[in-house]
């Protein structure tokens, strides 16, 4: 009897509802009462549906295959630990001010989920809404932002430019890049679409989501190839526990794509590289949008908890690395300084980085690939912002077979007909 | 902190470096190989988990252009140009 209940409780969906009720109750009992957000079933040797990544992506797919599709034998294979890949790494800006008719409704569409997933979820996303303001230094890059508000303005994302004068009373501390300056500061545009959230939370959330669905989640569980049956279809997935099987695959491993799509014969337009990031020790707040300095290169915003979060750009070359190169670190630090020269002063108290994939025109790829029932979710370079719609669409592509409206445009095949997305250049600020 | 040996100056820090890319087959003629290899050749680099063969350029020293093998896993050179030292 006893045994049973604890099997019970170890393996059988349950969610216990977060609210301010609950936590009185479980404080009462200092908070030792508080279920397991998520189950550690044993390994089954078949599921409909195998999910390679417990990663924002993997874990938002497998969300929506469970809820919009009613798809729920599912196993989300994580070679760490859940939410310890580049969900765990990231500057958390969201944003939709991107360039091309394919990507602004799909970031528009993705920023209005992220709004609604704290109540989705019944799990606290910290969501911050805050404007994004460009700080724009070179005439071809103001232009290139005029060009975007053109077409953002058809999607109903927002881009305005402002004055110099307005920039500087919008952020105080903003003081370098005055008339002497080797780049003077020519004018700004702000997106008030944008925001920020709590990065654990969106994978903590959508696993204890998922989990209450009935859908598995394998930490420690390393896909070491891709398994293709004798009439060329996927038939599972060969890992450290054993050989997995799944008529339908979707890799969602975020930097690792081609590792394993060439398990599996296949070659993709996609390279990998490492981008990092870094923080200050807490200060007063001080700065309330997310600043974005395209032309210095480098960006950031201040925490809840009062850090600045700096990111610069990427290590060029090709890199499986995650950890930031002195180099990197110490060009982002001086491109902030000539524009914040009073962060001077501030400590820095941790550095990281993270590797990710990107493809040839910088567009994800979200498709079915030649290898029938293997789909990938990969190039998502700056896919945090992505996740709520990358889970949502490419759900409906492994339910249905089809595309999605908002994906249709994110396929392998664009490369075979060279009608590339270009958004090269567009995911500077992450 | 990544060192590029440079045939002419030596072991230089890779911050007087450009990037130059991974290095690619010679450019295809669209006319004459499959329409496969064509878009392989404009849209596909290795991406491999190991060695990769790239161009570095020493534009902040004496604007030589040349070519290395580094481990993407580690940033180790694993086969310089070939007349460095
Ligand atoms: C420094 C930095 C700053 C960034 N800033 C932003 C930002 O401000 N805004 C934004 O939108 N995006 C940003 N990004 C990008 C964003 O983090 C990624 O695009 C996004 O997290 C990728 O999707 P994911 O969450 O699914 O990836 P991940 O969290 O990396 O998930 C992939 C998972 O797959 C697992 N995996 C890999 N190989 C295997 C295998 N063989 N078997 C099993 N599991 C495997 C990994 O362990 C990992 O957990 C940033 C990234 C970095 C590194
Ligand atoms: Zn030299």
């Amino acid at each position: 009897m006893l045994d049973l209940s604890l099997l019970i409780i170890k393996y059988m969906p349950m969610m216990q509802k977060y609210s301010a009720a609950a936590l009185l109750r479980h404080g009462l009992n200092r908070h030792t009462t508080w279920p397991r957000a998520w189950r550690c079933p044993p390994l089954k040797d078949a599921y409909d549906v195998i999910i390679i990544g417990a990663g924002g992506h993997g874990l938002a797919t497998a969300y929506h295959l469970a809820k919009d599709h009613g798809i729920t034998n599912v196993a989300v294979l994580e070679r760490g630990w859940l939410g310890g890949g580049n969900i765990a790494r990231n500057t958390v800006t969201i944003r939709s001010n991107y360039m091309r008719d394919a990507s602004i409704p799909f970031y528009v569409k993705s920023v209005a989920l992220y709004e609604e997933l704290t109540k989705a979820l019944n799990f606290n996303m910290m969501h911050s809404k805050r404007t994004m303001v460009d700080v724009v230094q070179t005439y071809p890059k103001m232009r290139e932002l005029r060009r975007r508000q053109l077409t953002m303005d058809i999607y109903g994302s927002t881009y305005e430019q402002i004055t110099v004068d307005a920039l500087r009373r919008r952020i105080p501390a903003l003081t370098g890049g005055g008339p002497d300056a080797r780049l003077p500061i020519i004018g700004g545009m702000v997106h008030t679409d944008a925001g920020v959230n709590r990065h654990d939370a969106v994978a903590w959330g959508y696993a204890r989501a998922i989990d209450a669905m009935g859908v598995e989640i394998h930490q420690q569980t390393a896909v070491e190839s891709l398994v293709r049956g004798a009439d060329g279809r996927i038939e599972g997935v060969q890992t450290n526990r054993g050989l997995v099987r799944a008529p339908k695959v979707a890799v969602a491993v975020s930097g690792h794509t081609t590792t394993l799509t060439e398990t599996a014969g296949l070659k993709l337009p996609l390279r990998t590289m490492n981008l990092t990031a870094f923080v200050s020790e807490p200060v007063k707040p001080l700065v309330d949008v997310i600043v974005n300095c395209p032309d210095a290169g480098f960006y950031f915003s201040q925490s809840d908890k009062g850090e600045m979060v700096i990111g610069g750009a990427p290590d060029m070359g090709q890199s499986f690395r995650r950890d930031i190169k002195q180099h990197v670190f110490e060009d982002t630090v001086t491109a902030m300084l000539s524009l914040f020269p009073s962060f001077k002063k501030l400590k820095l108290l941790r550095q990281w980085g993270g590797h990710l994939d990107i493809a040839h025109d910088a567009s994800p790829i979200m498709d079915q690939t030649d290898v029938p029932g293997l789909f990938i979710t990969a190039g998502w370079w700056g896919g945090y912002k992505a996740i709520p719609a990358g889970g949502l669409t490419l759900a409906h592509l492994v339910a249905t077979g089809r595309p999605h409206d908002l994906m249709s445009k994110f396929t392998l095949k664009r490369f075979r007909h060279l009608d590339y997305v270009m958004e090269s250049g567009t995911t500077t600020a992450r | 902190m990544m060192n590029i040996p440079c045939p002419f100056c030596g072991s230089r820090n890779e911050a007087e470096f450009a990037f130059g890319g991974p290095v690619k087959p010679d450019r295809s003629d669209p006319n004459t190989v499959s329409e496969e290899e064509w878009v392989a050749y404009l849209t596909q680099v290795p991406n491999p988990l190991g060695p990769v063969q790239e161009r570095w350029w020493h534009v902040k020293g004496c604007g030589m252009w040349l070519t290395i093998w580094r481990d993407t896993r580690t940033h180790d050179i694993v086969e310089g140009p070939a007349d460095a030292e």
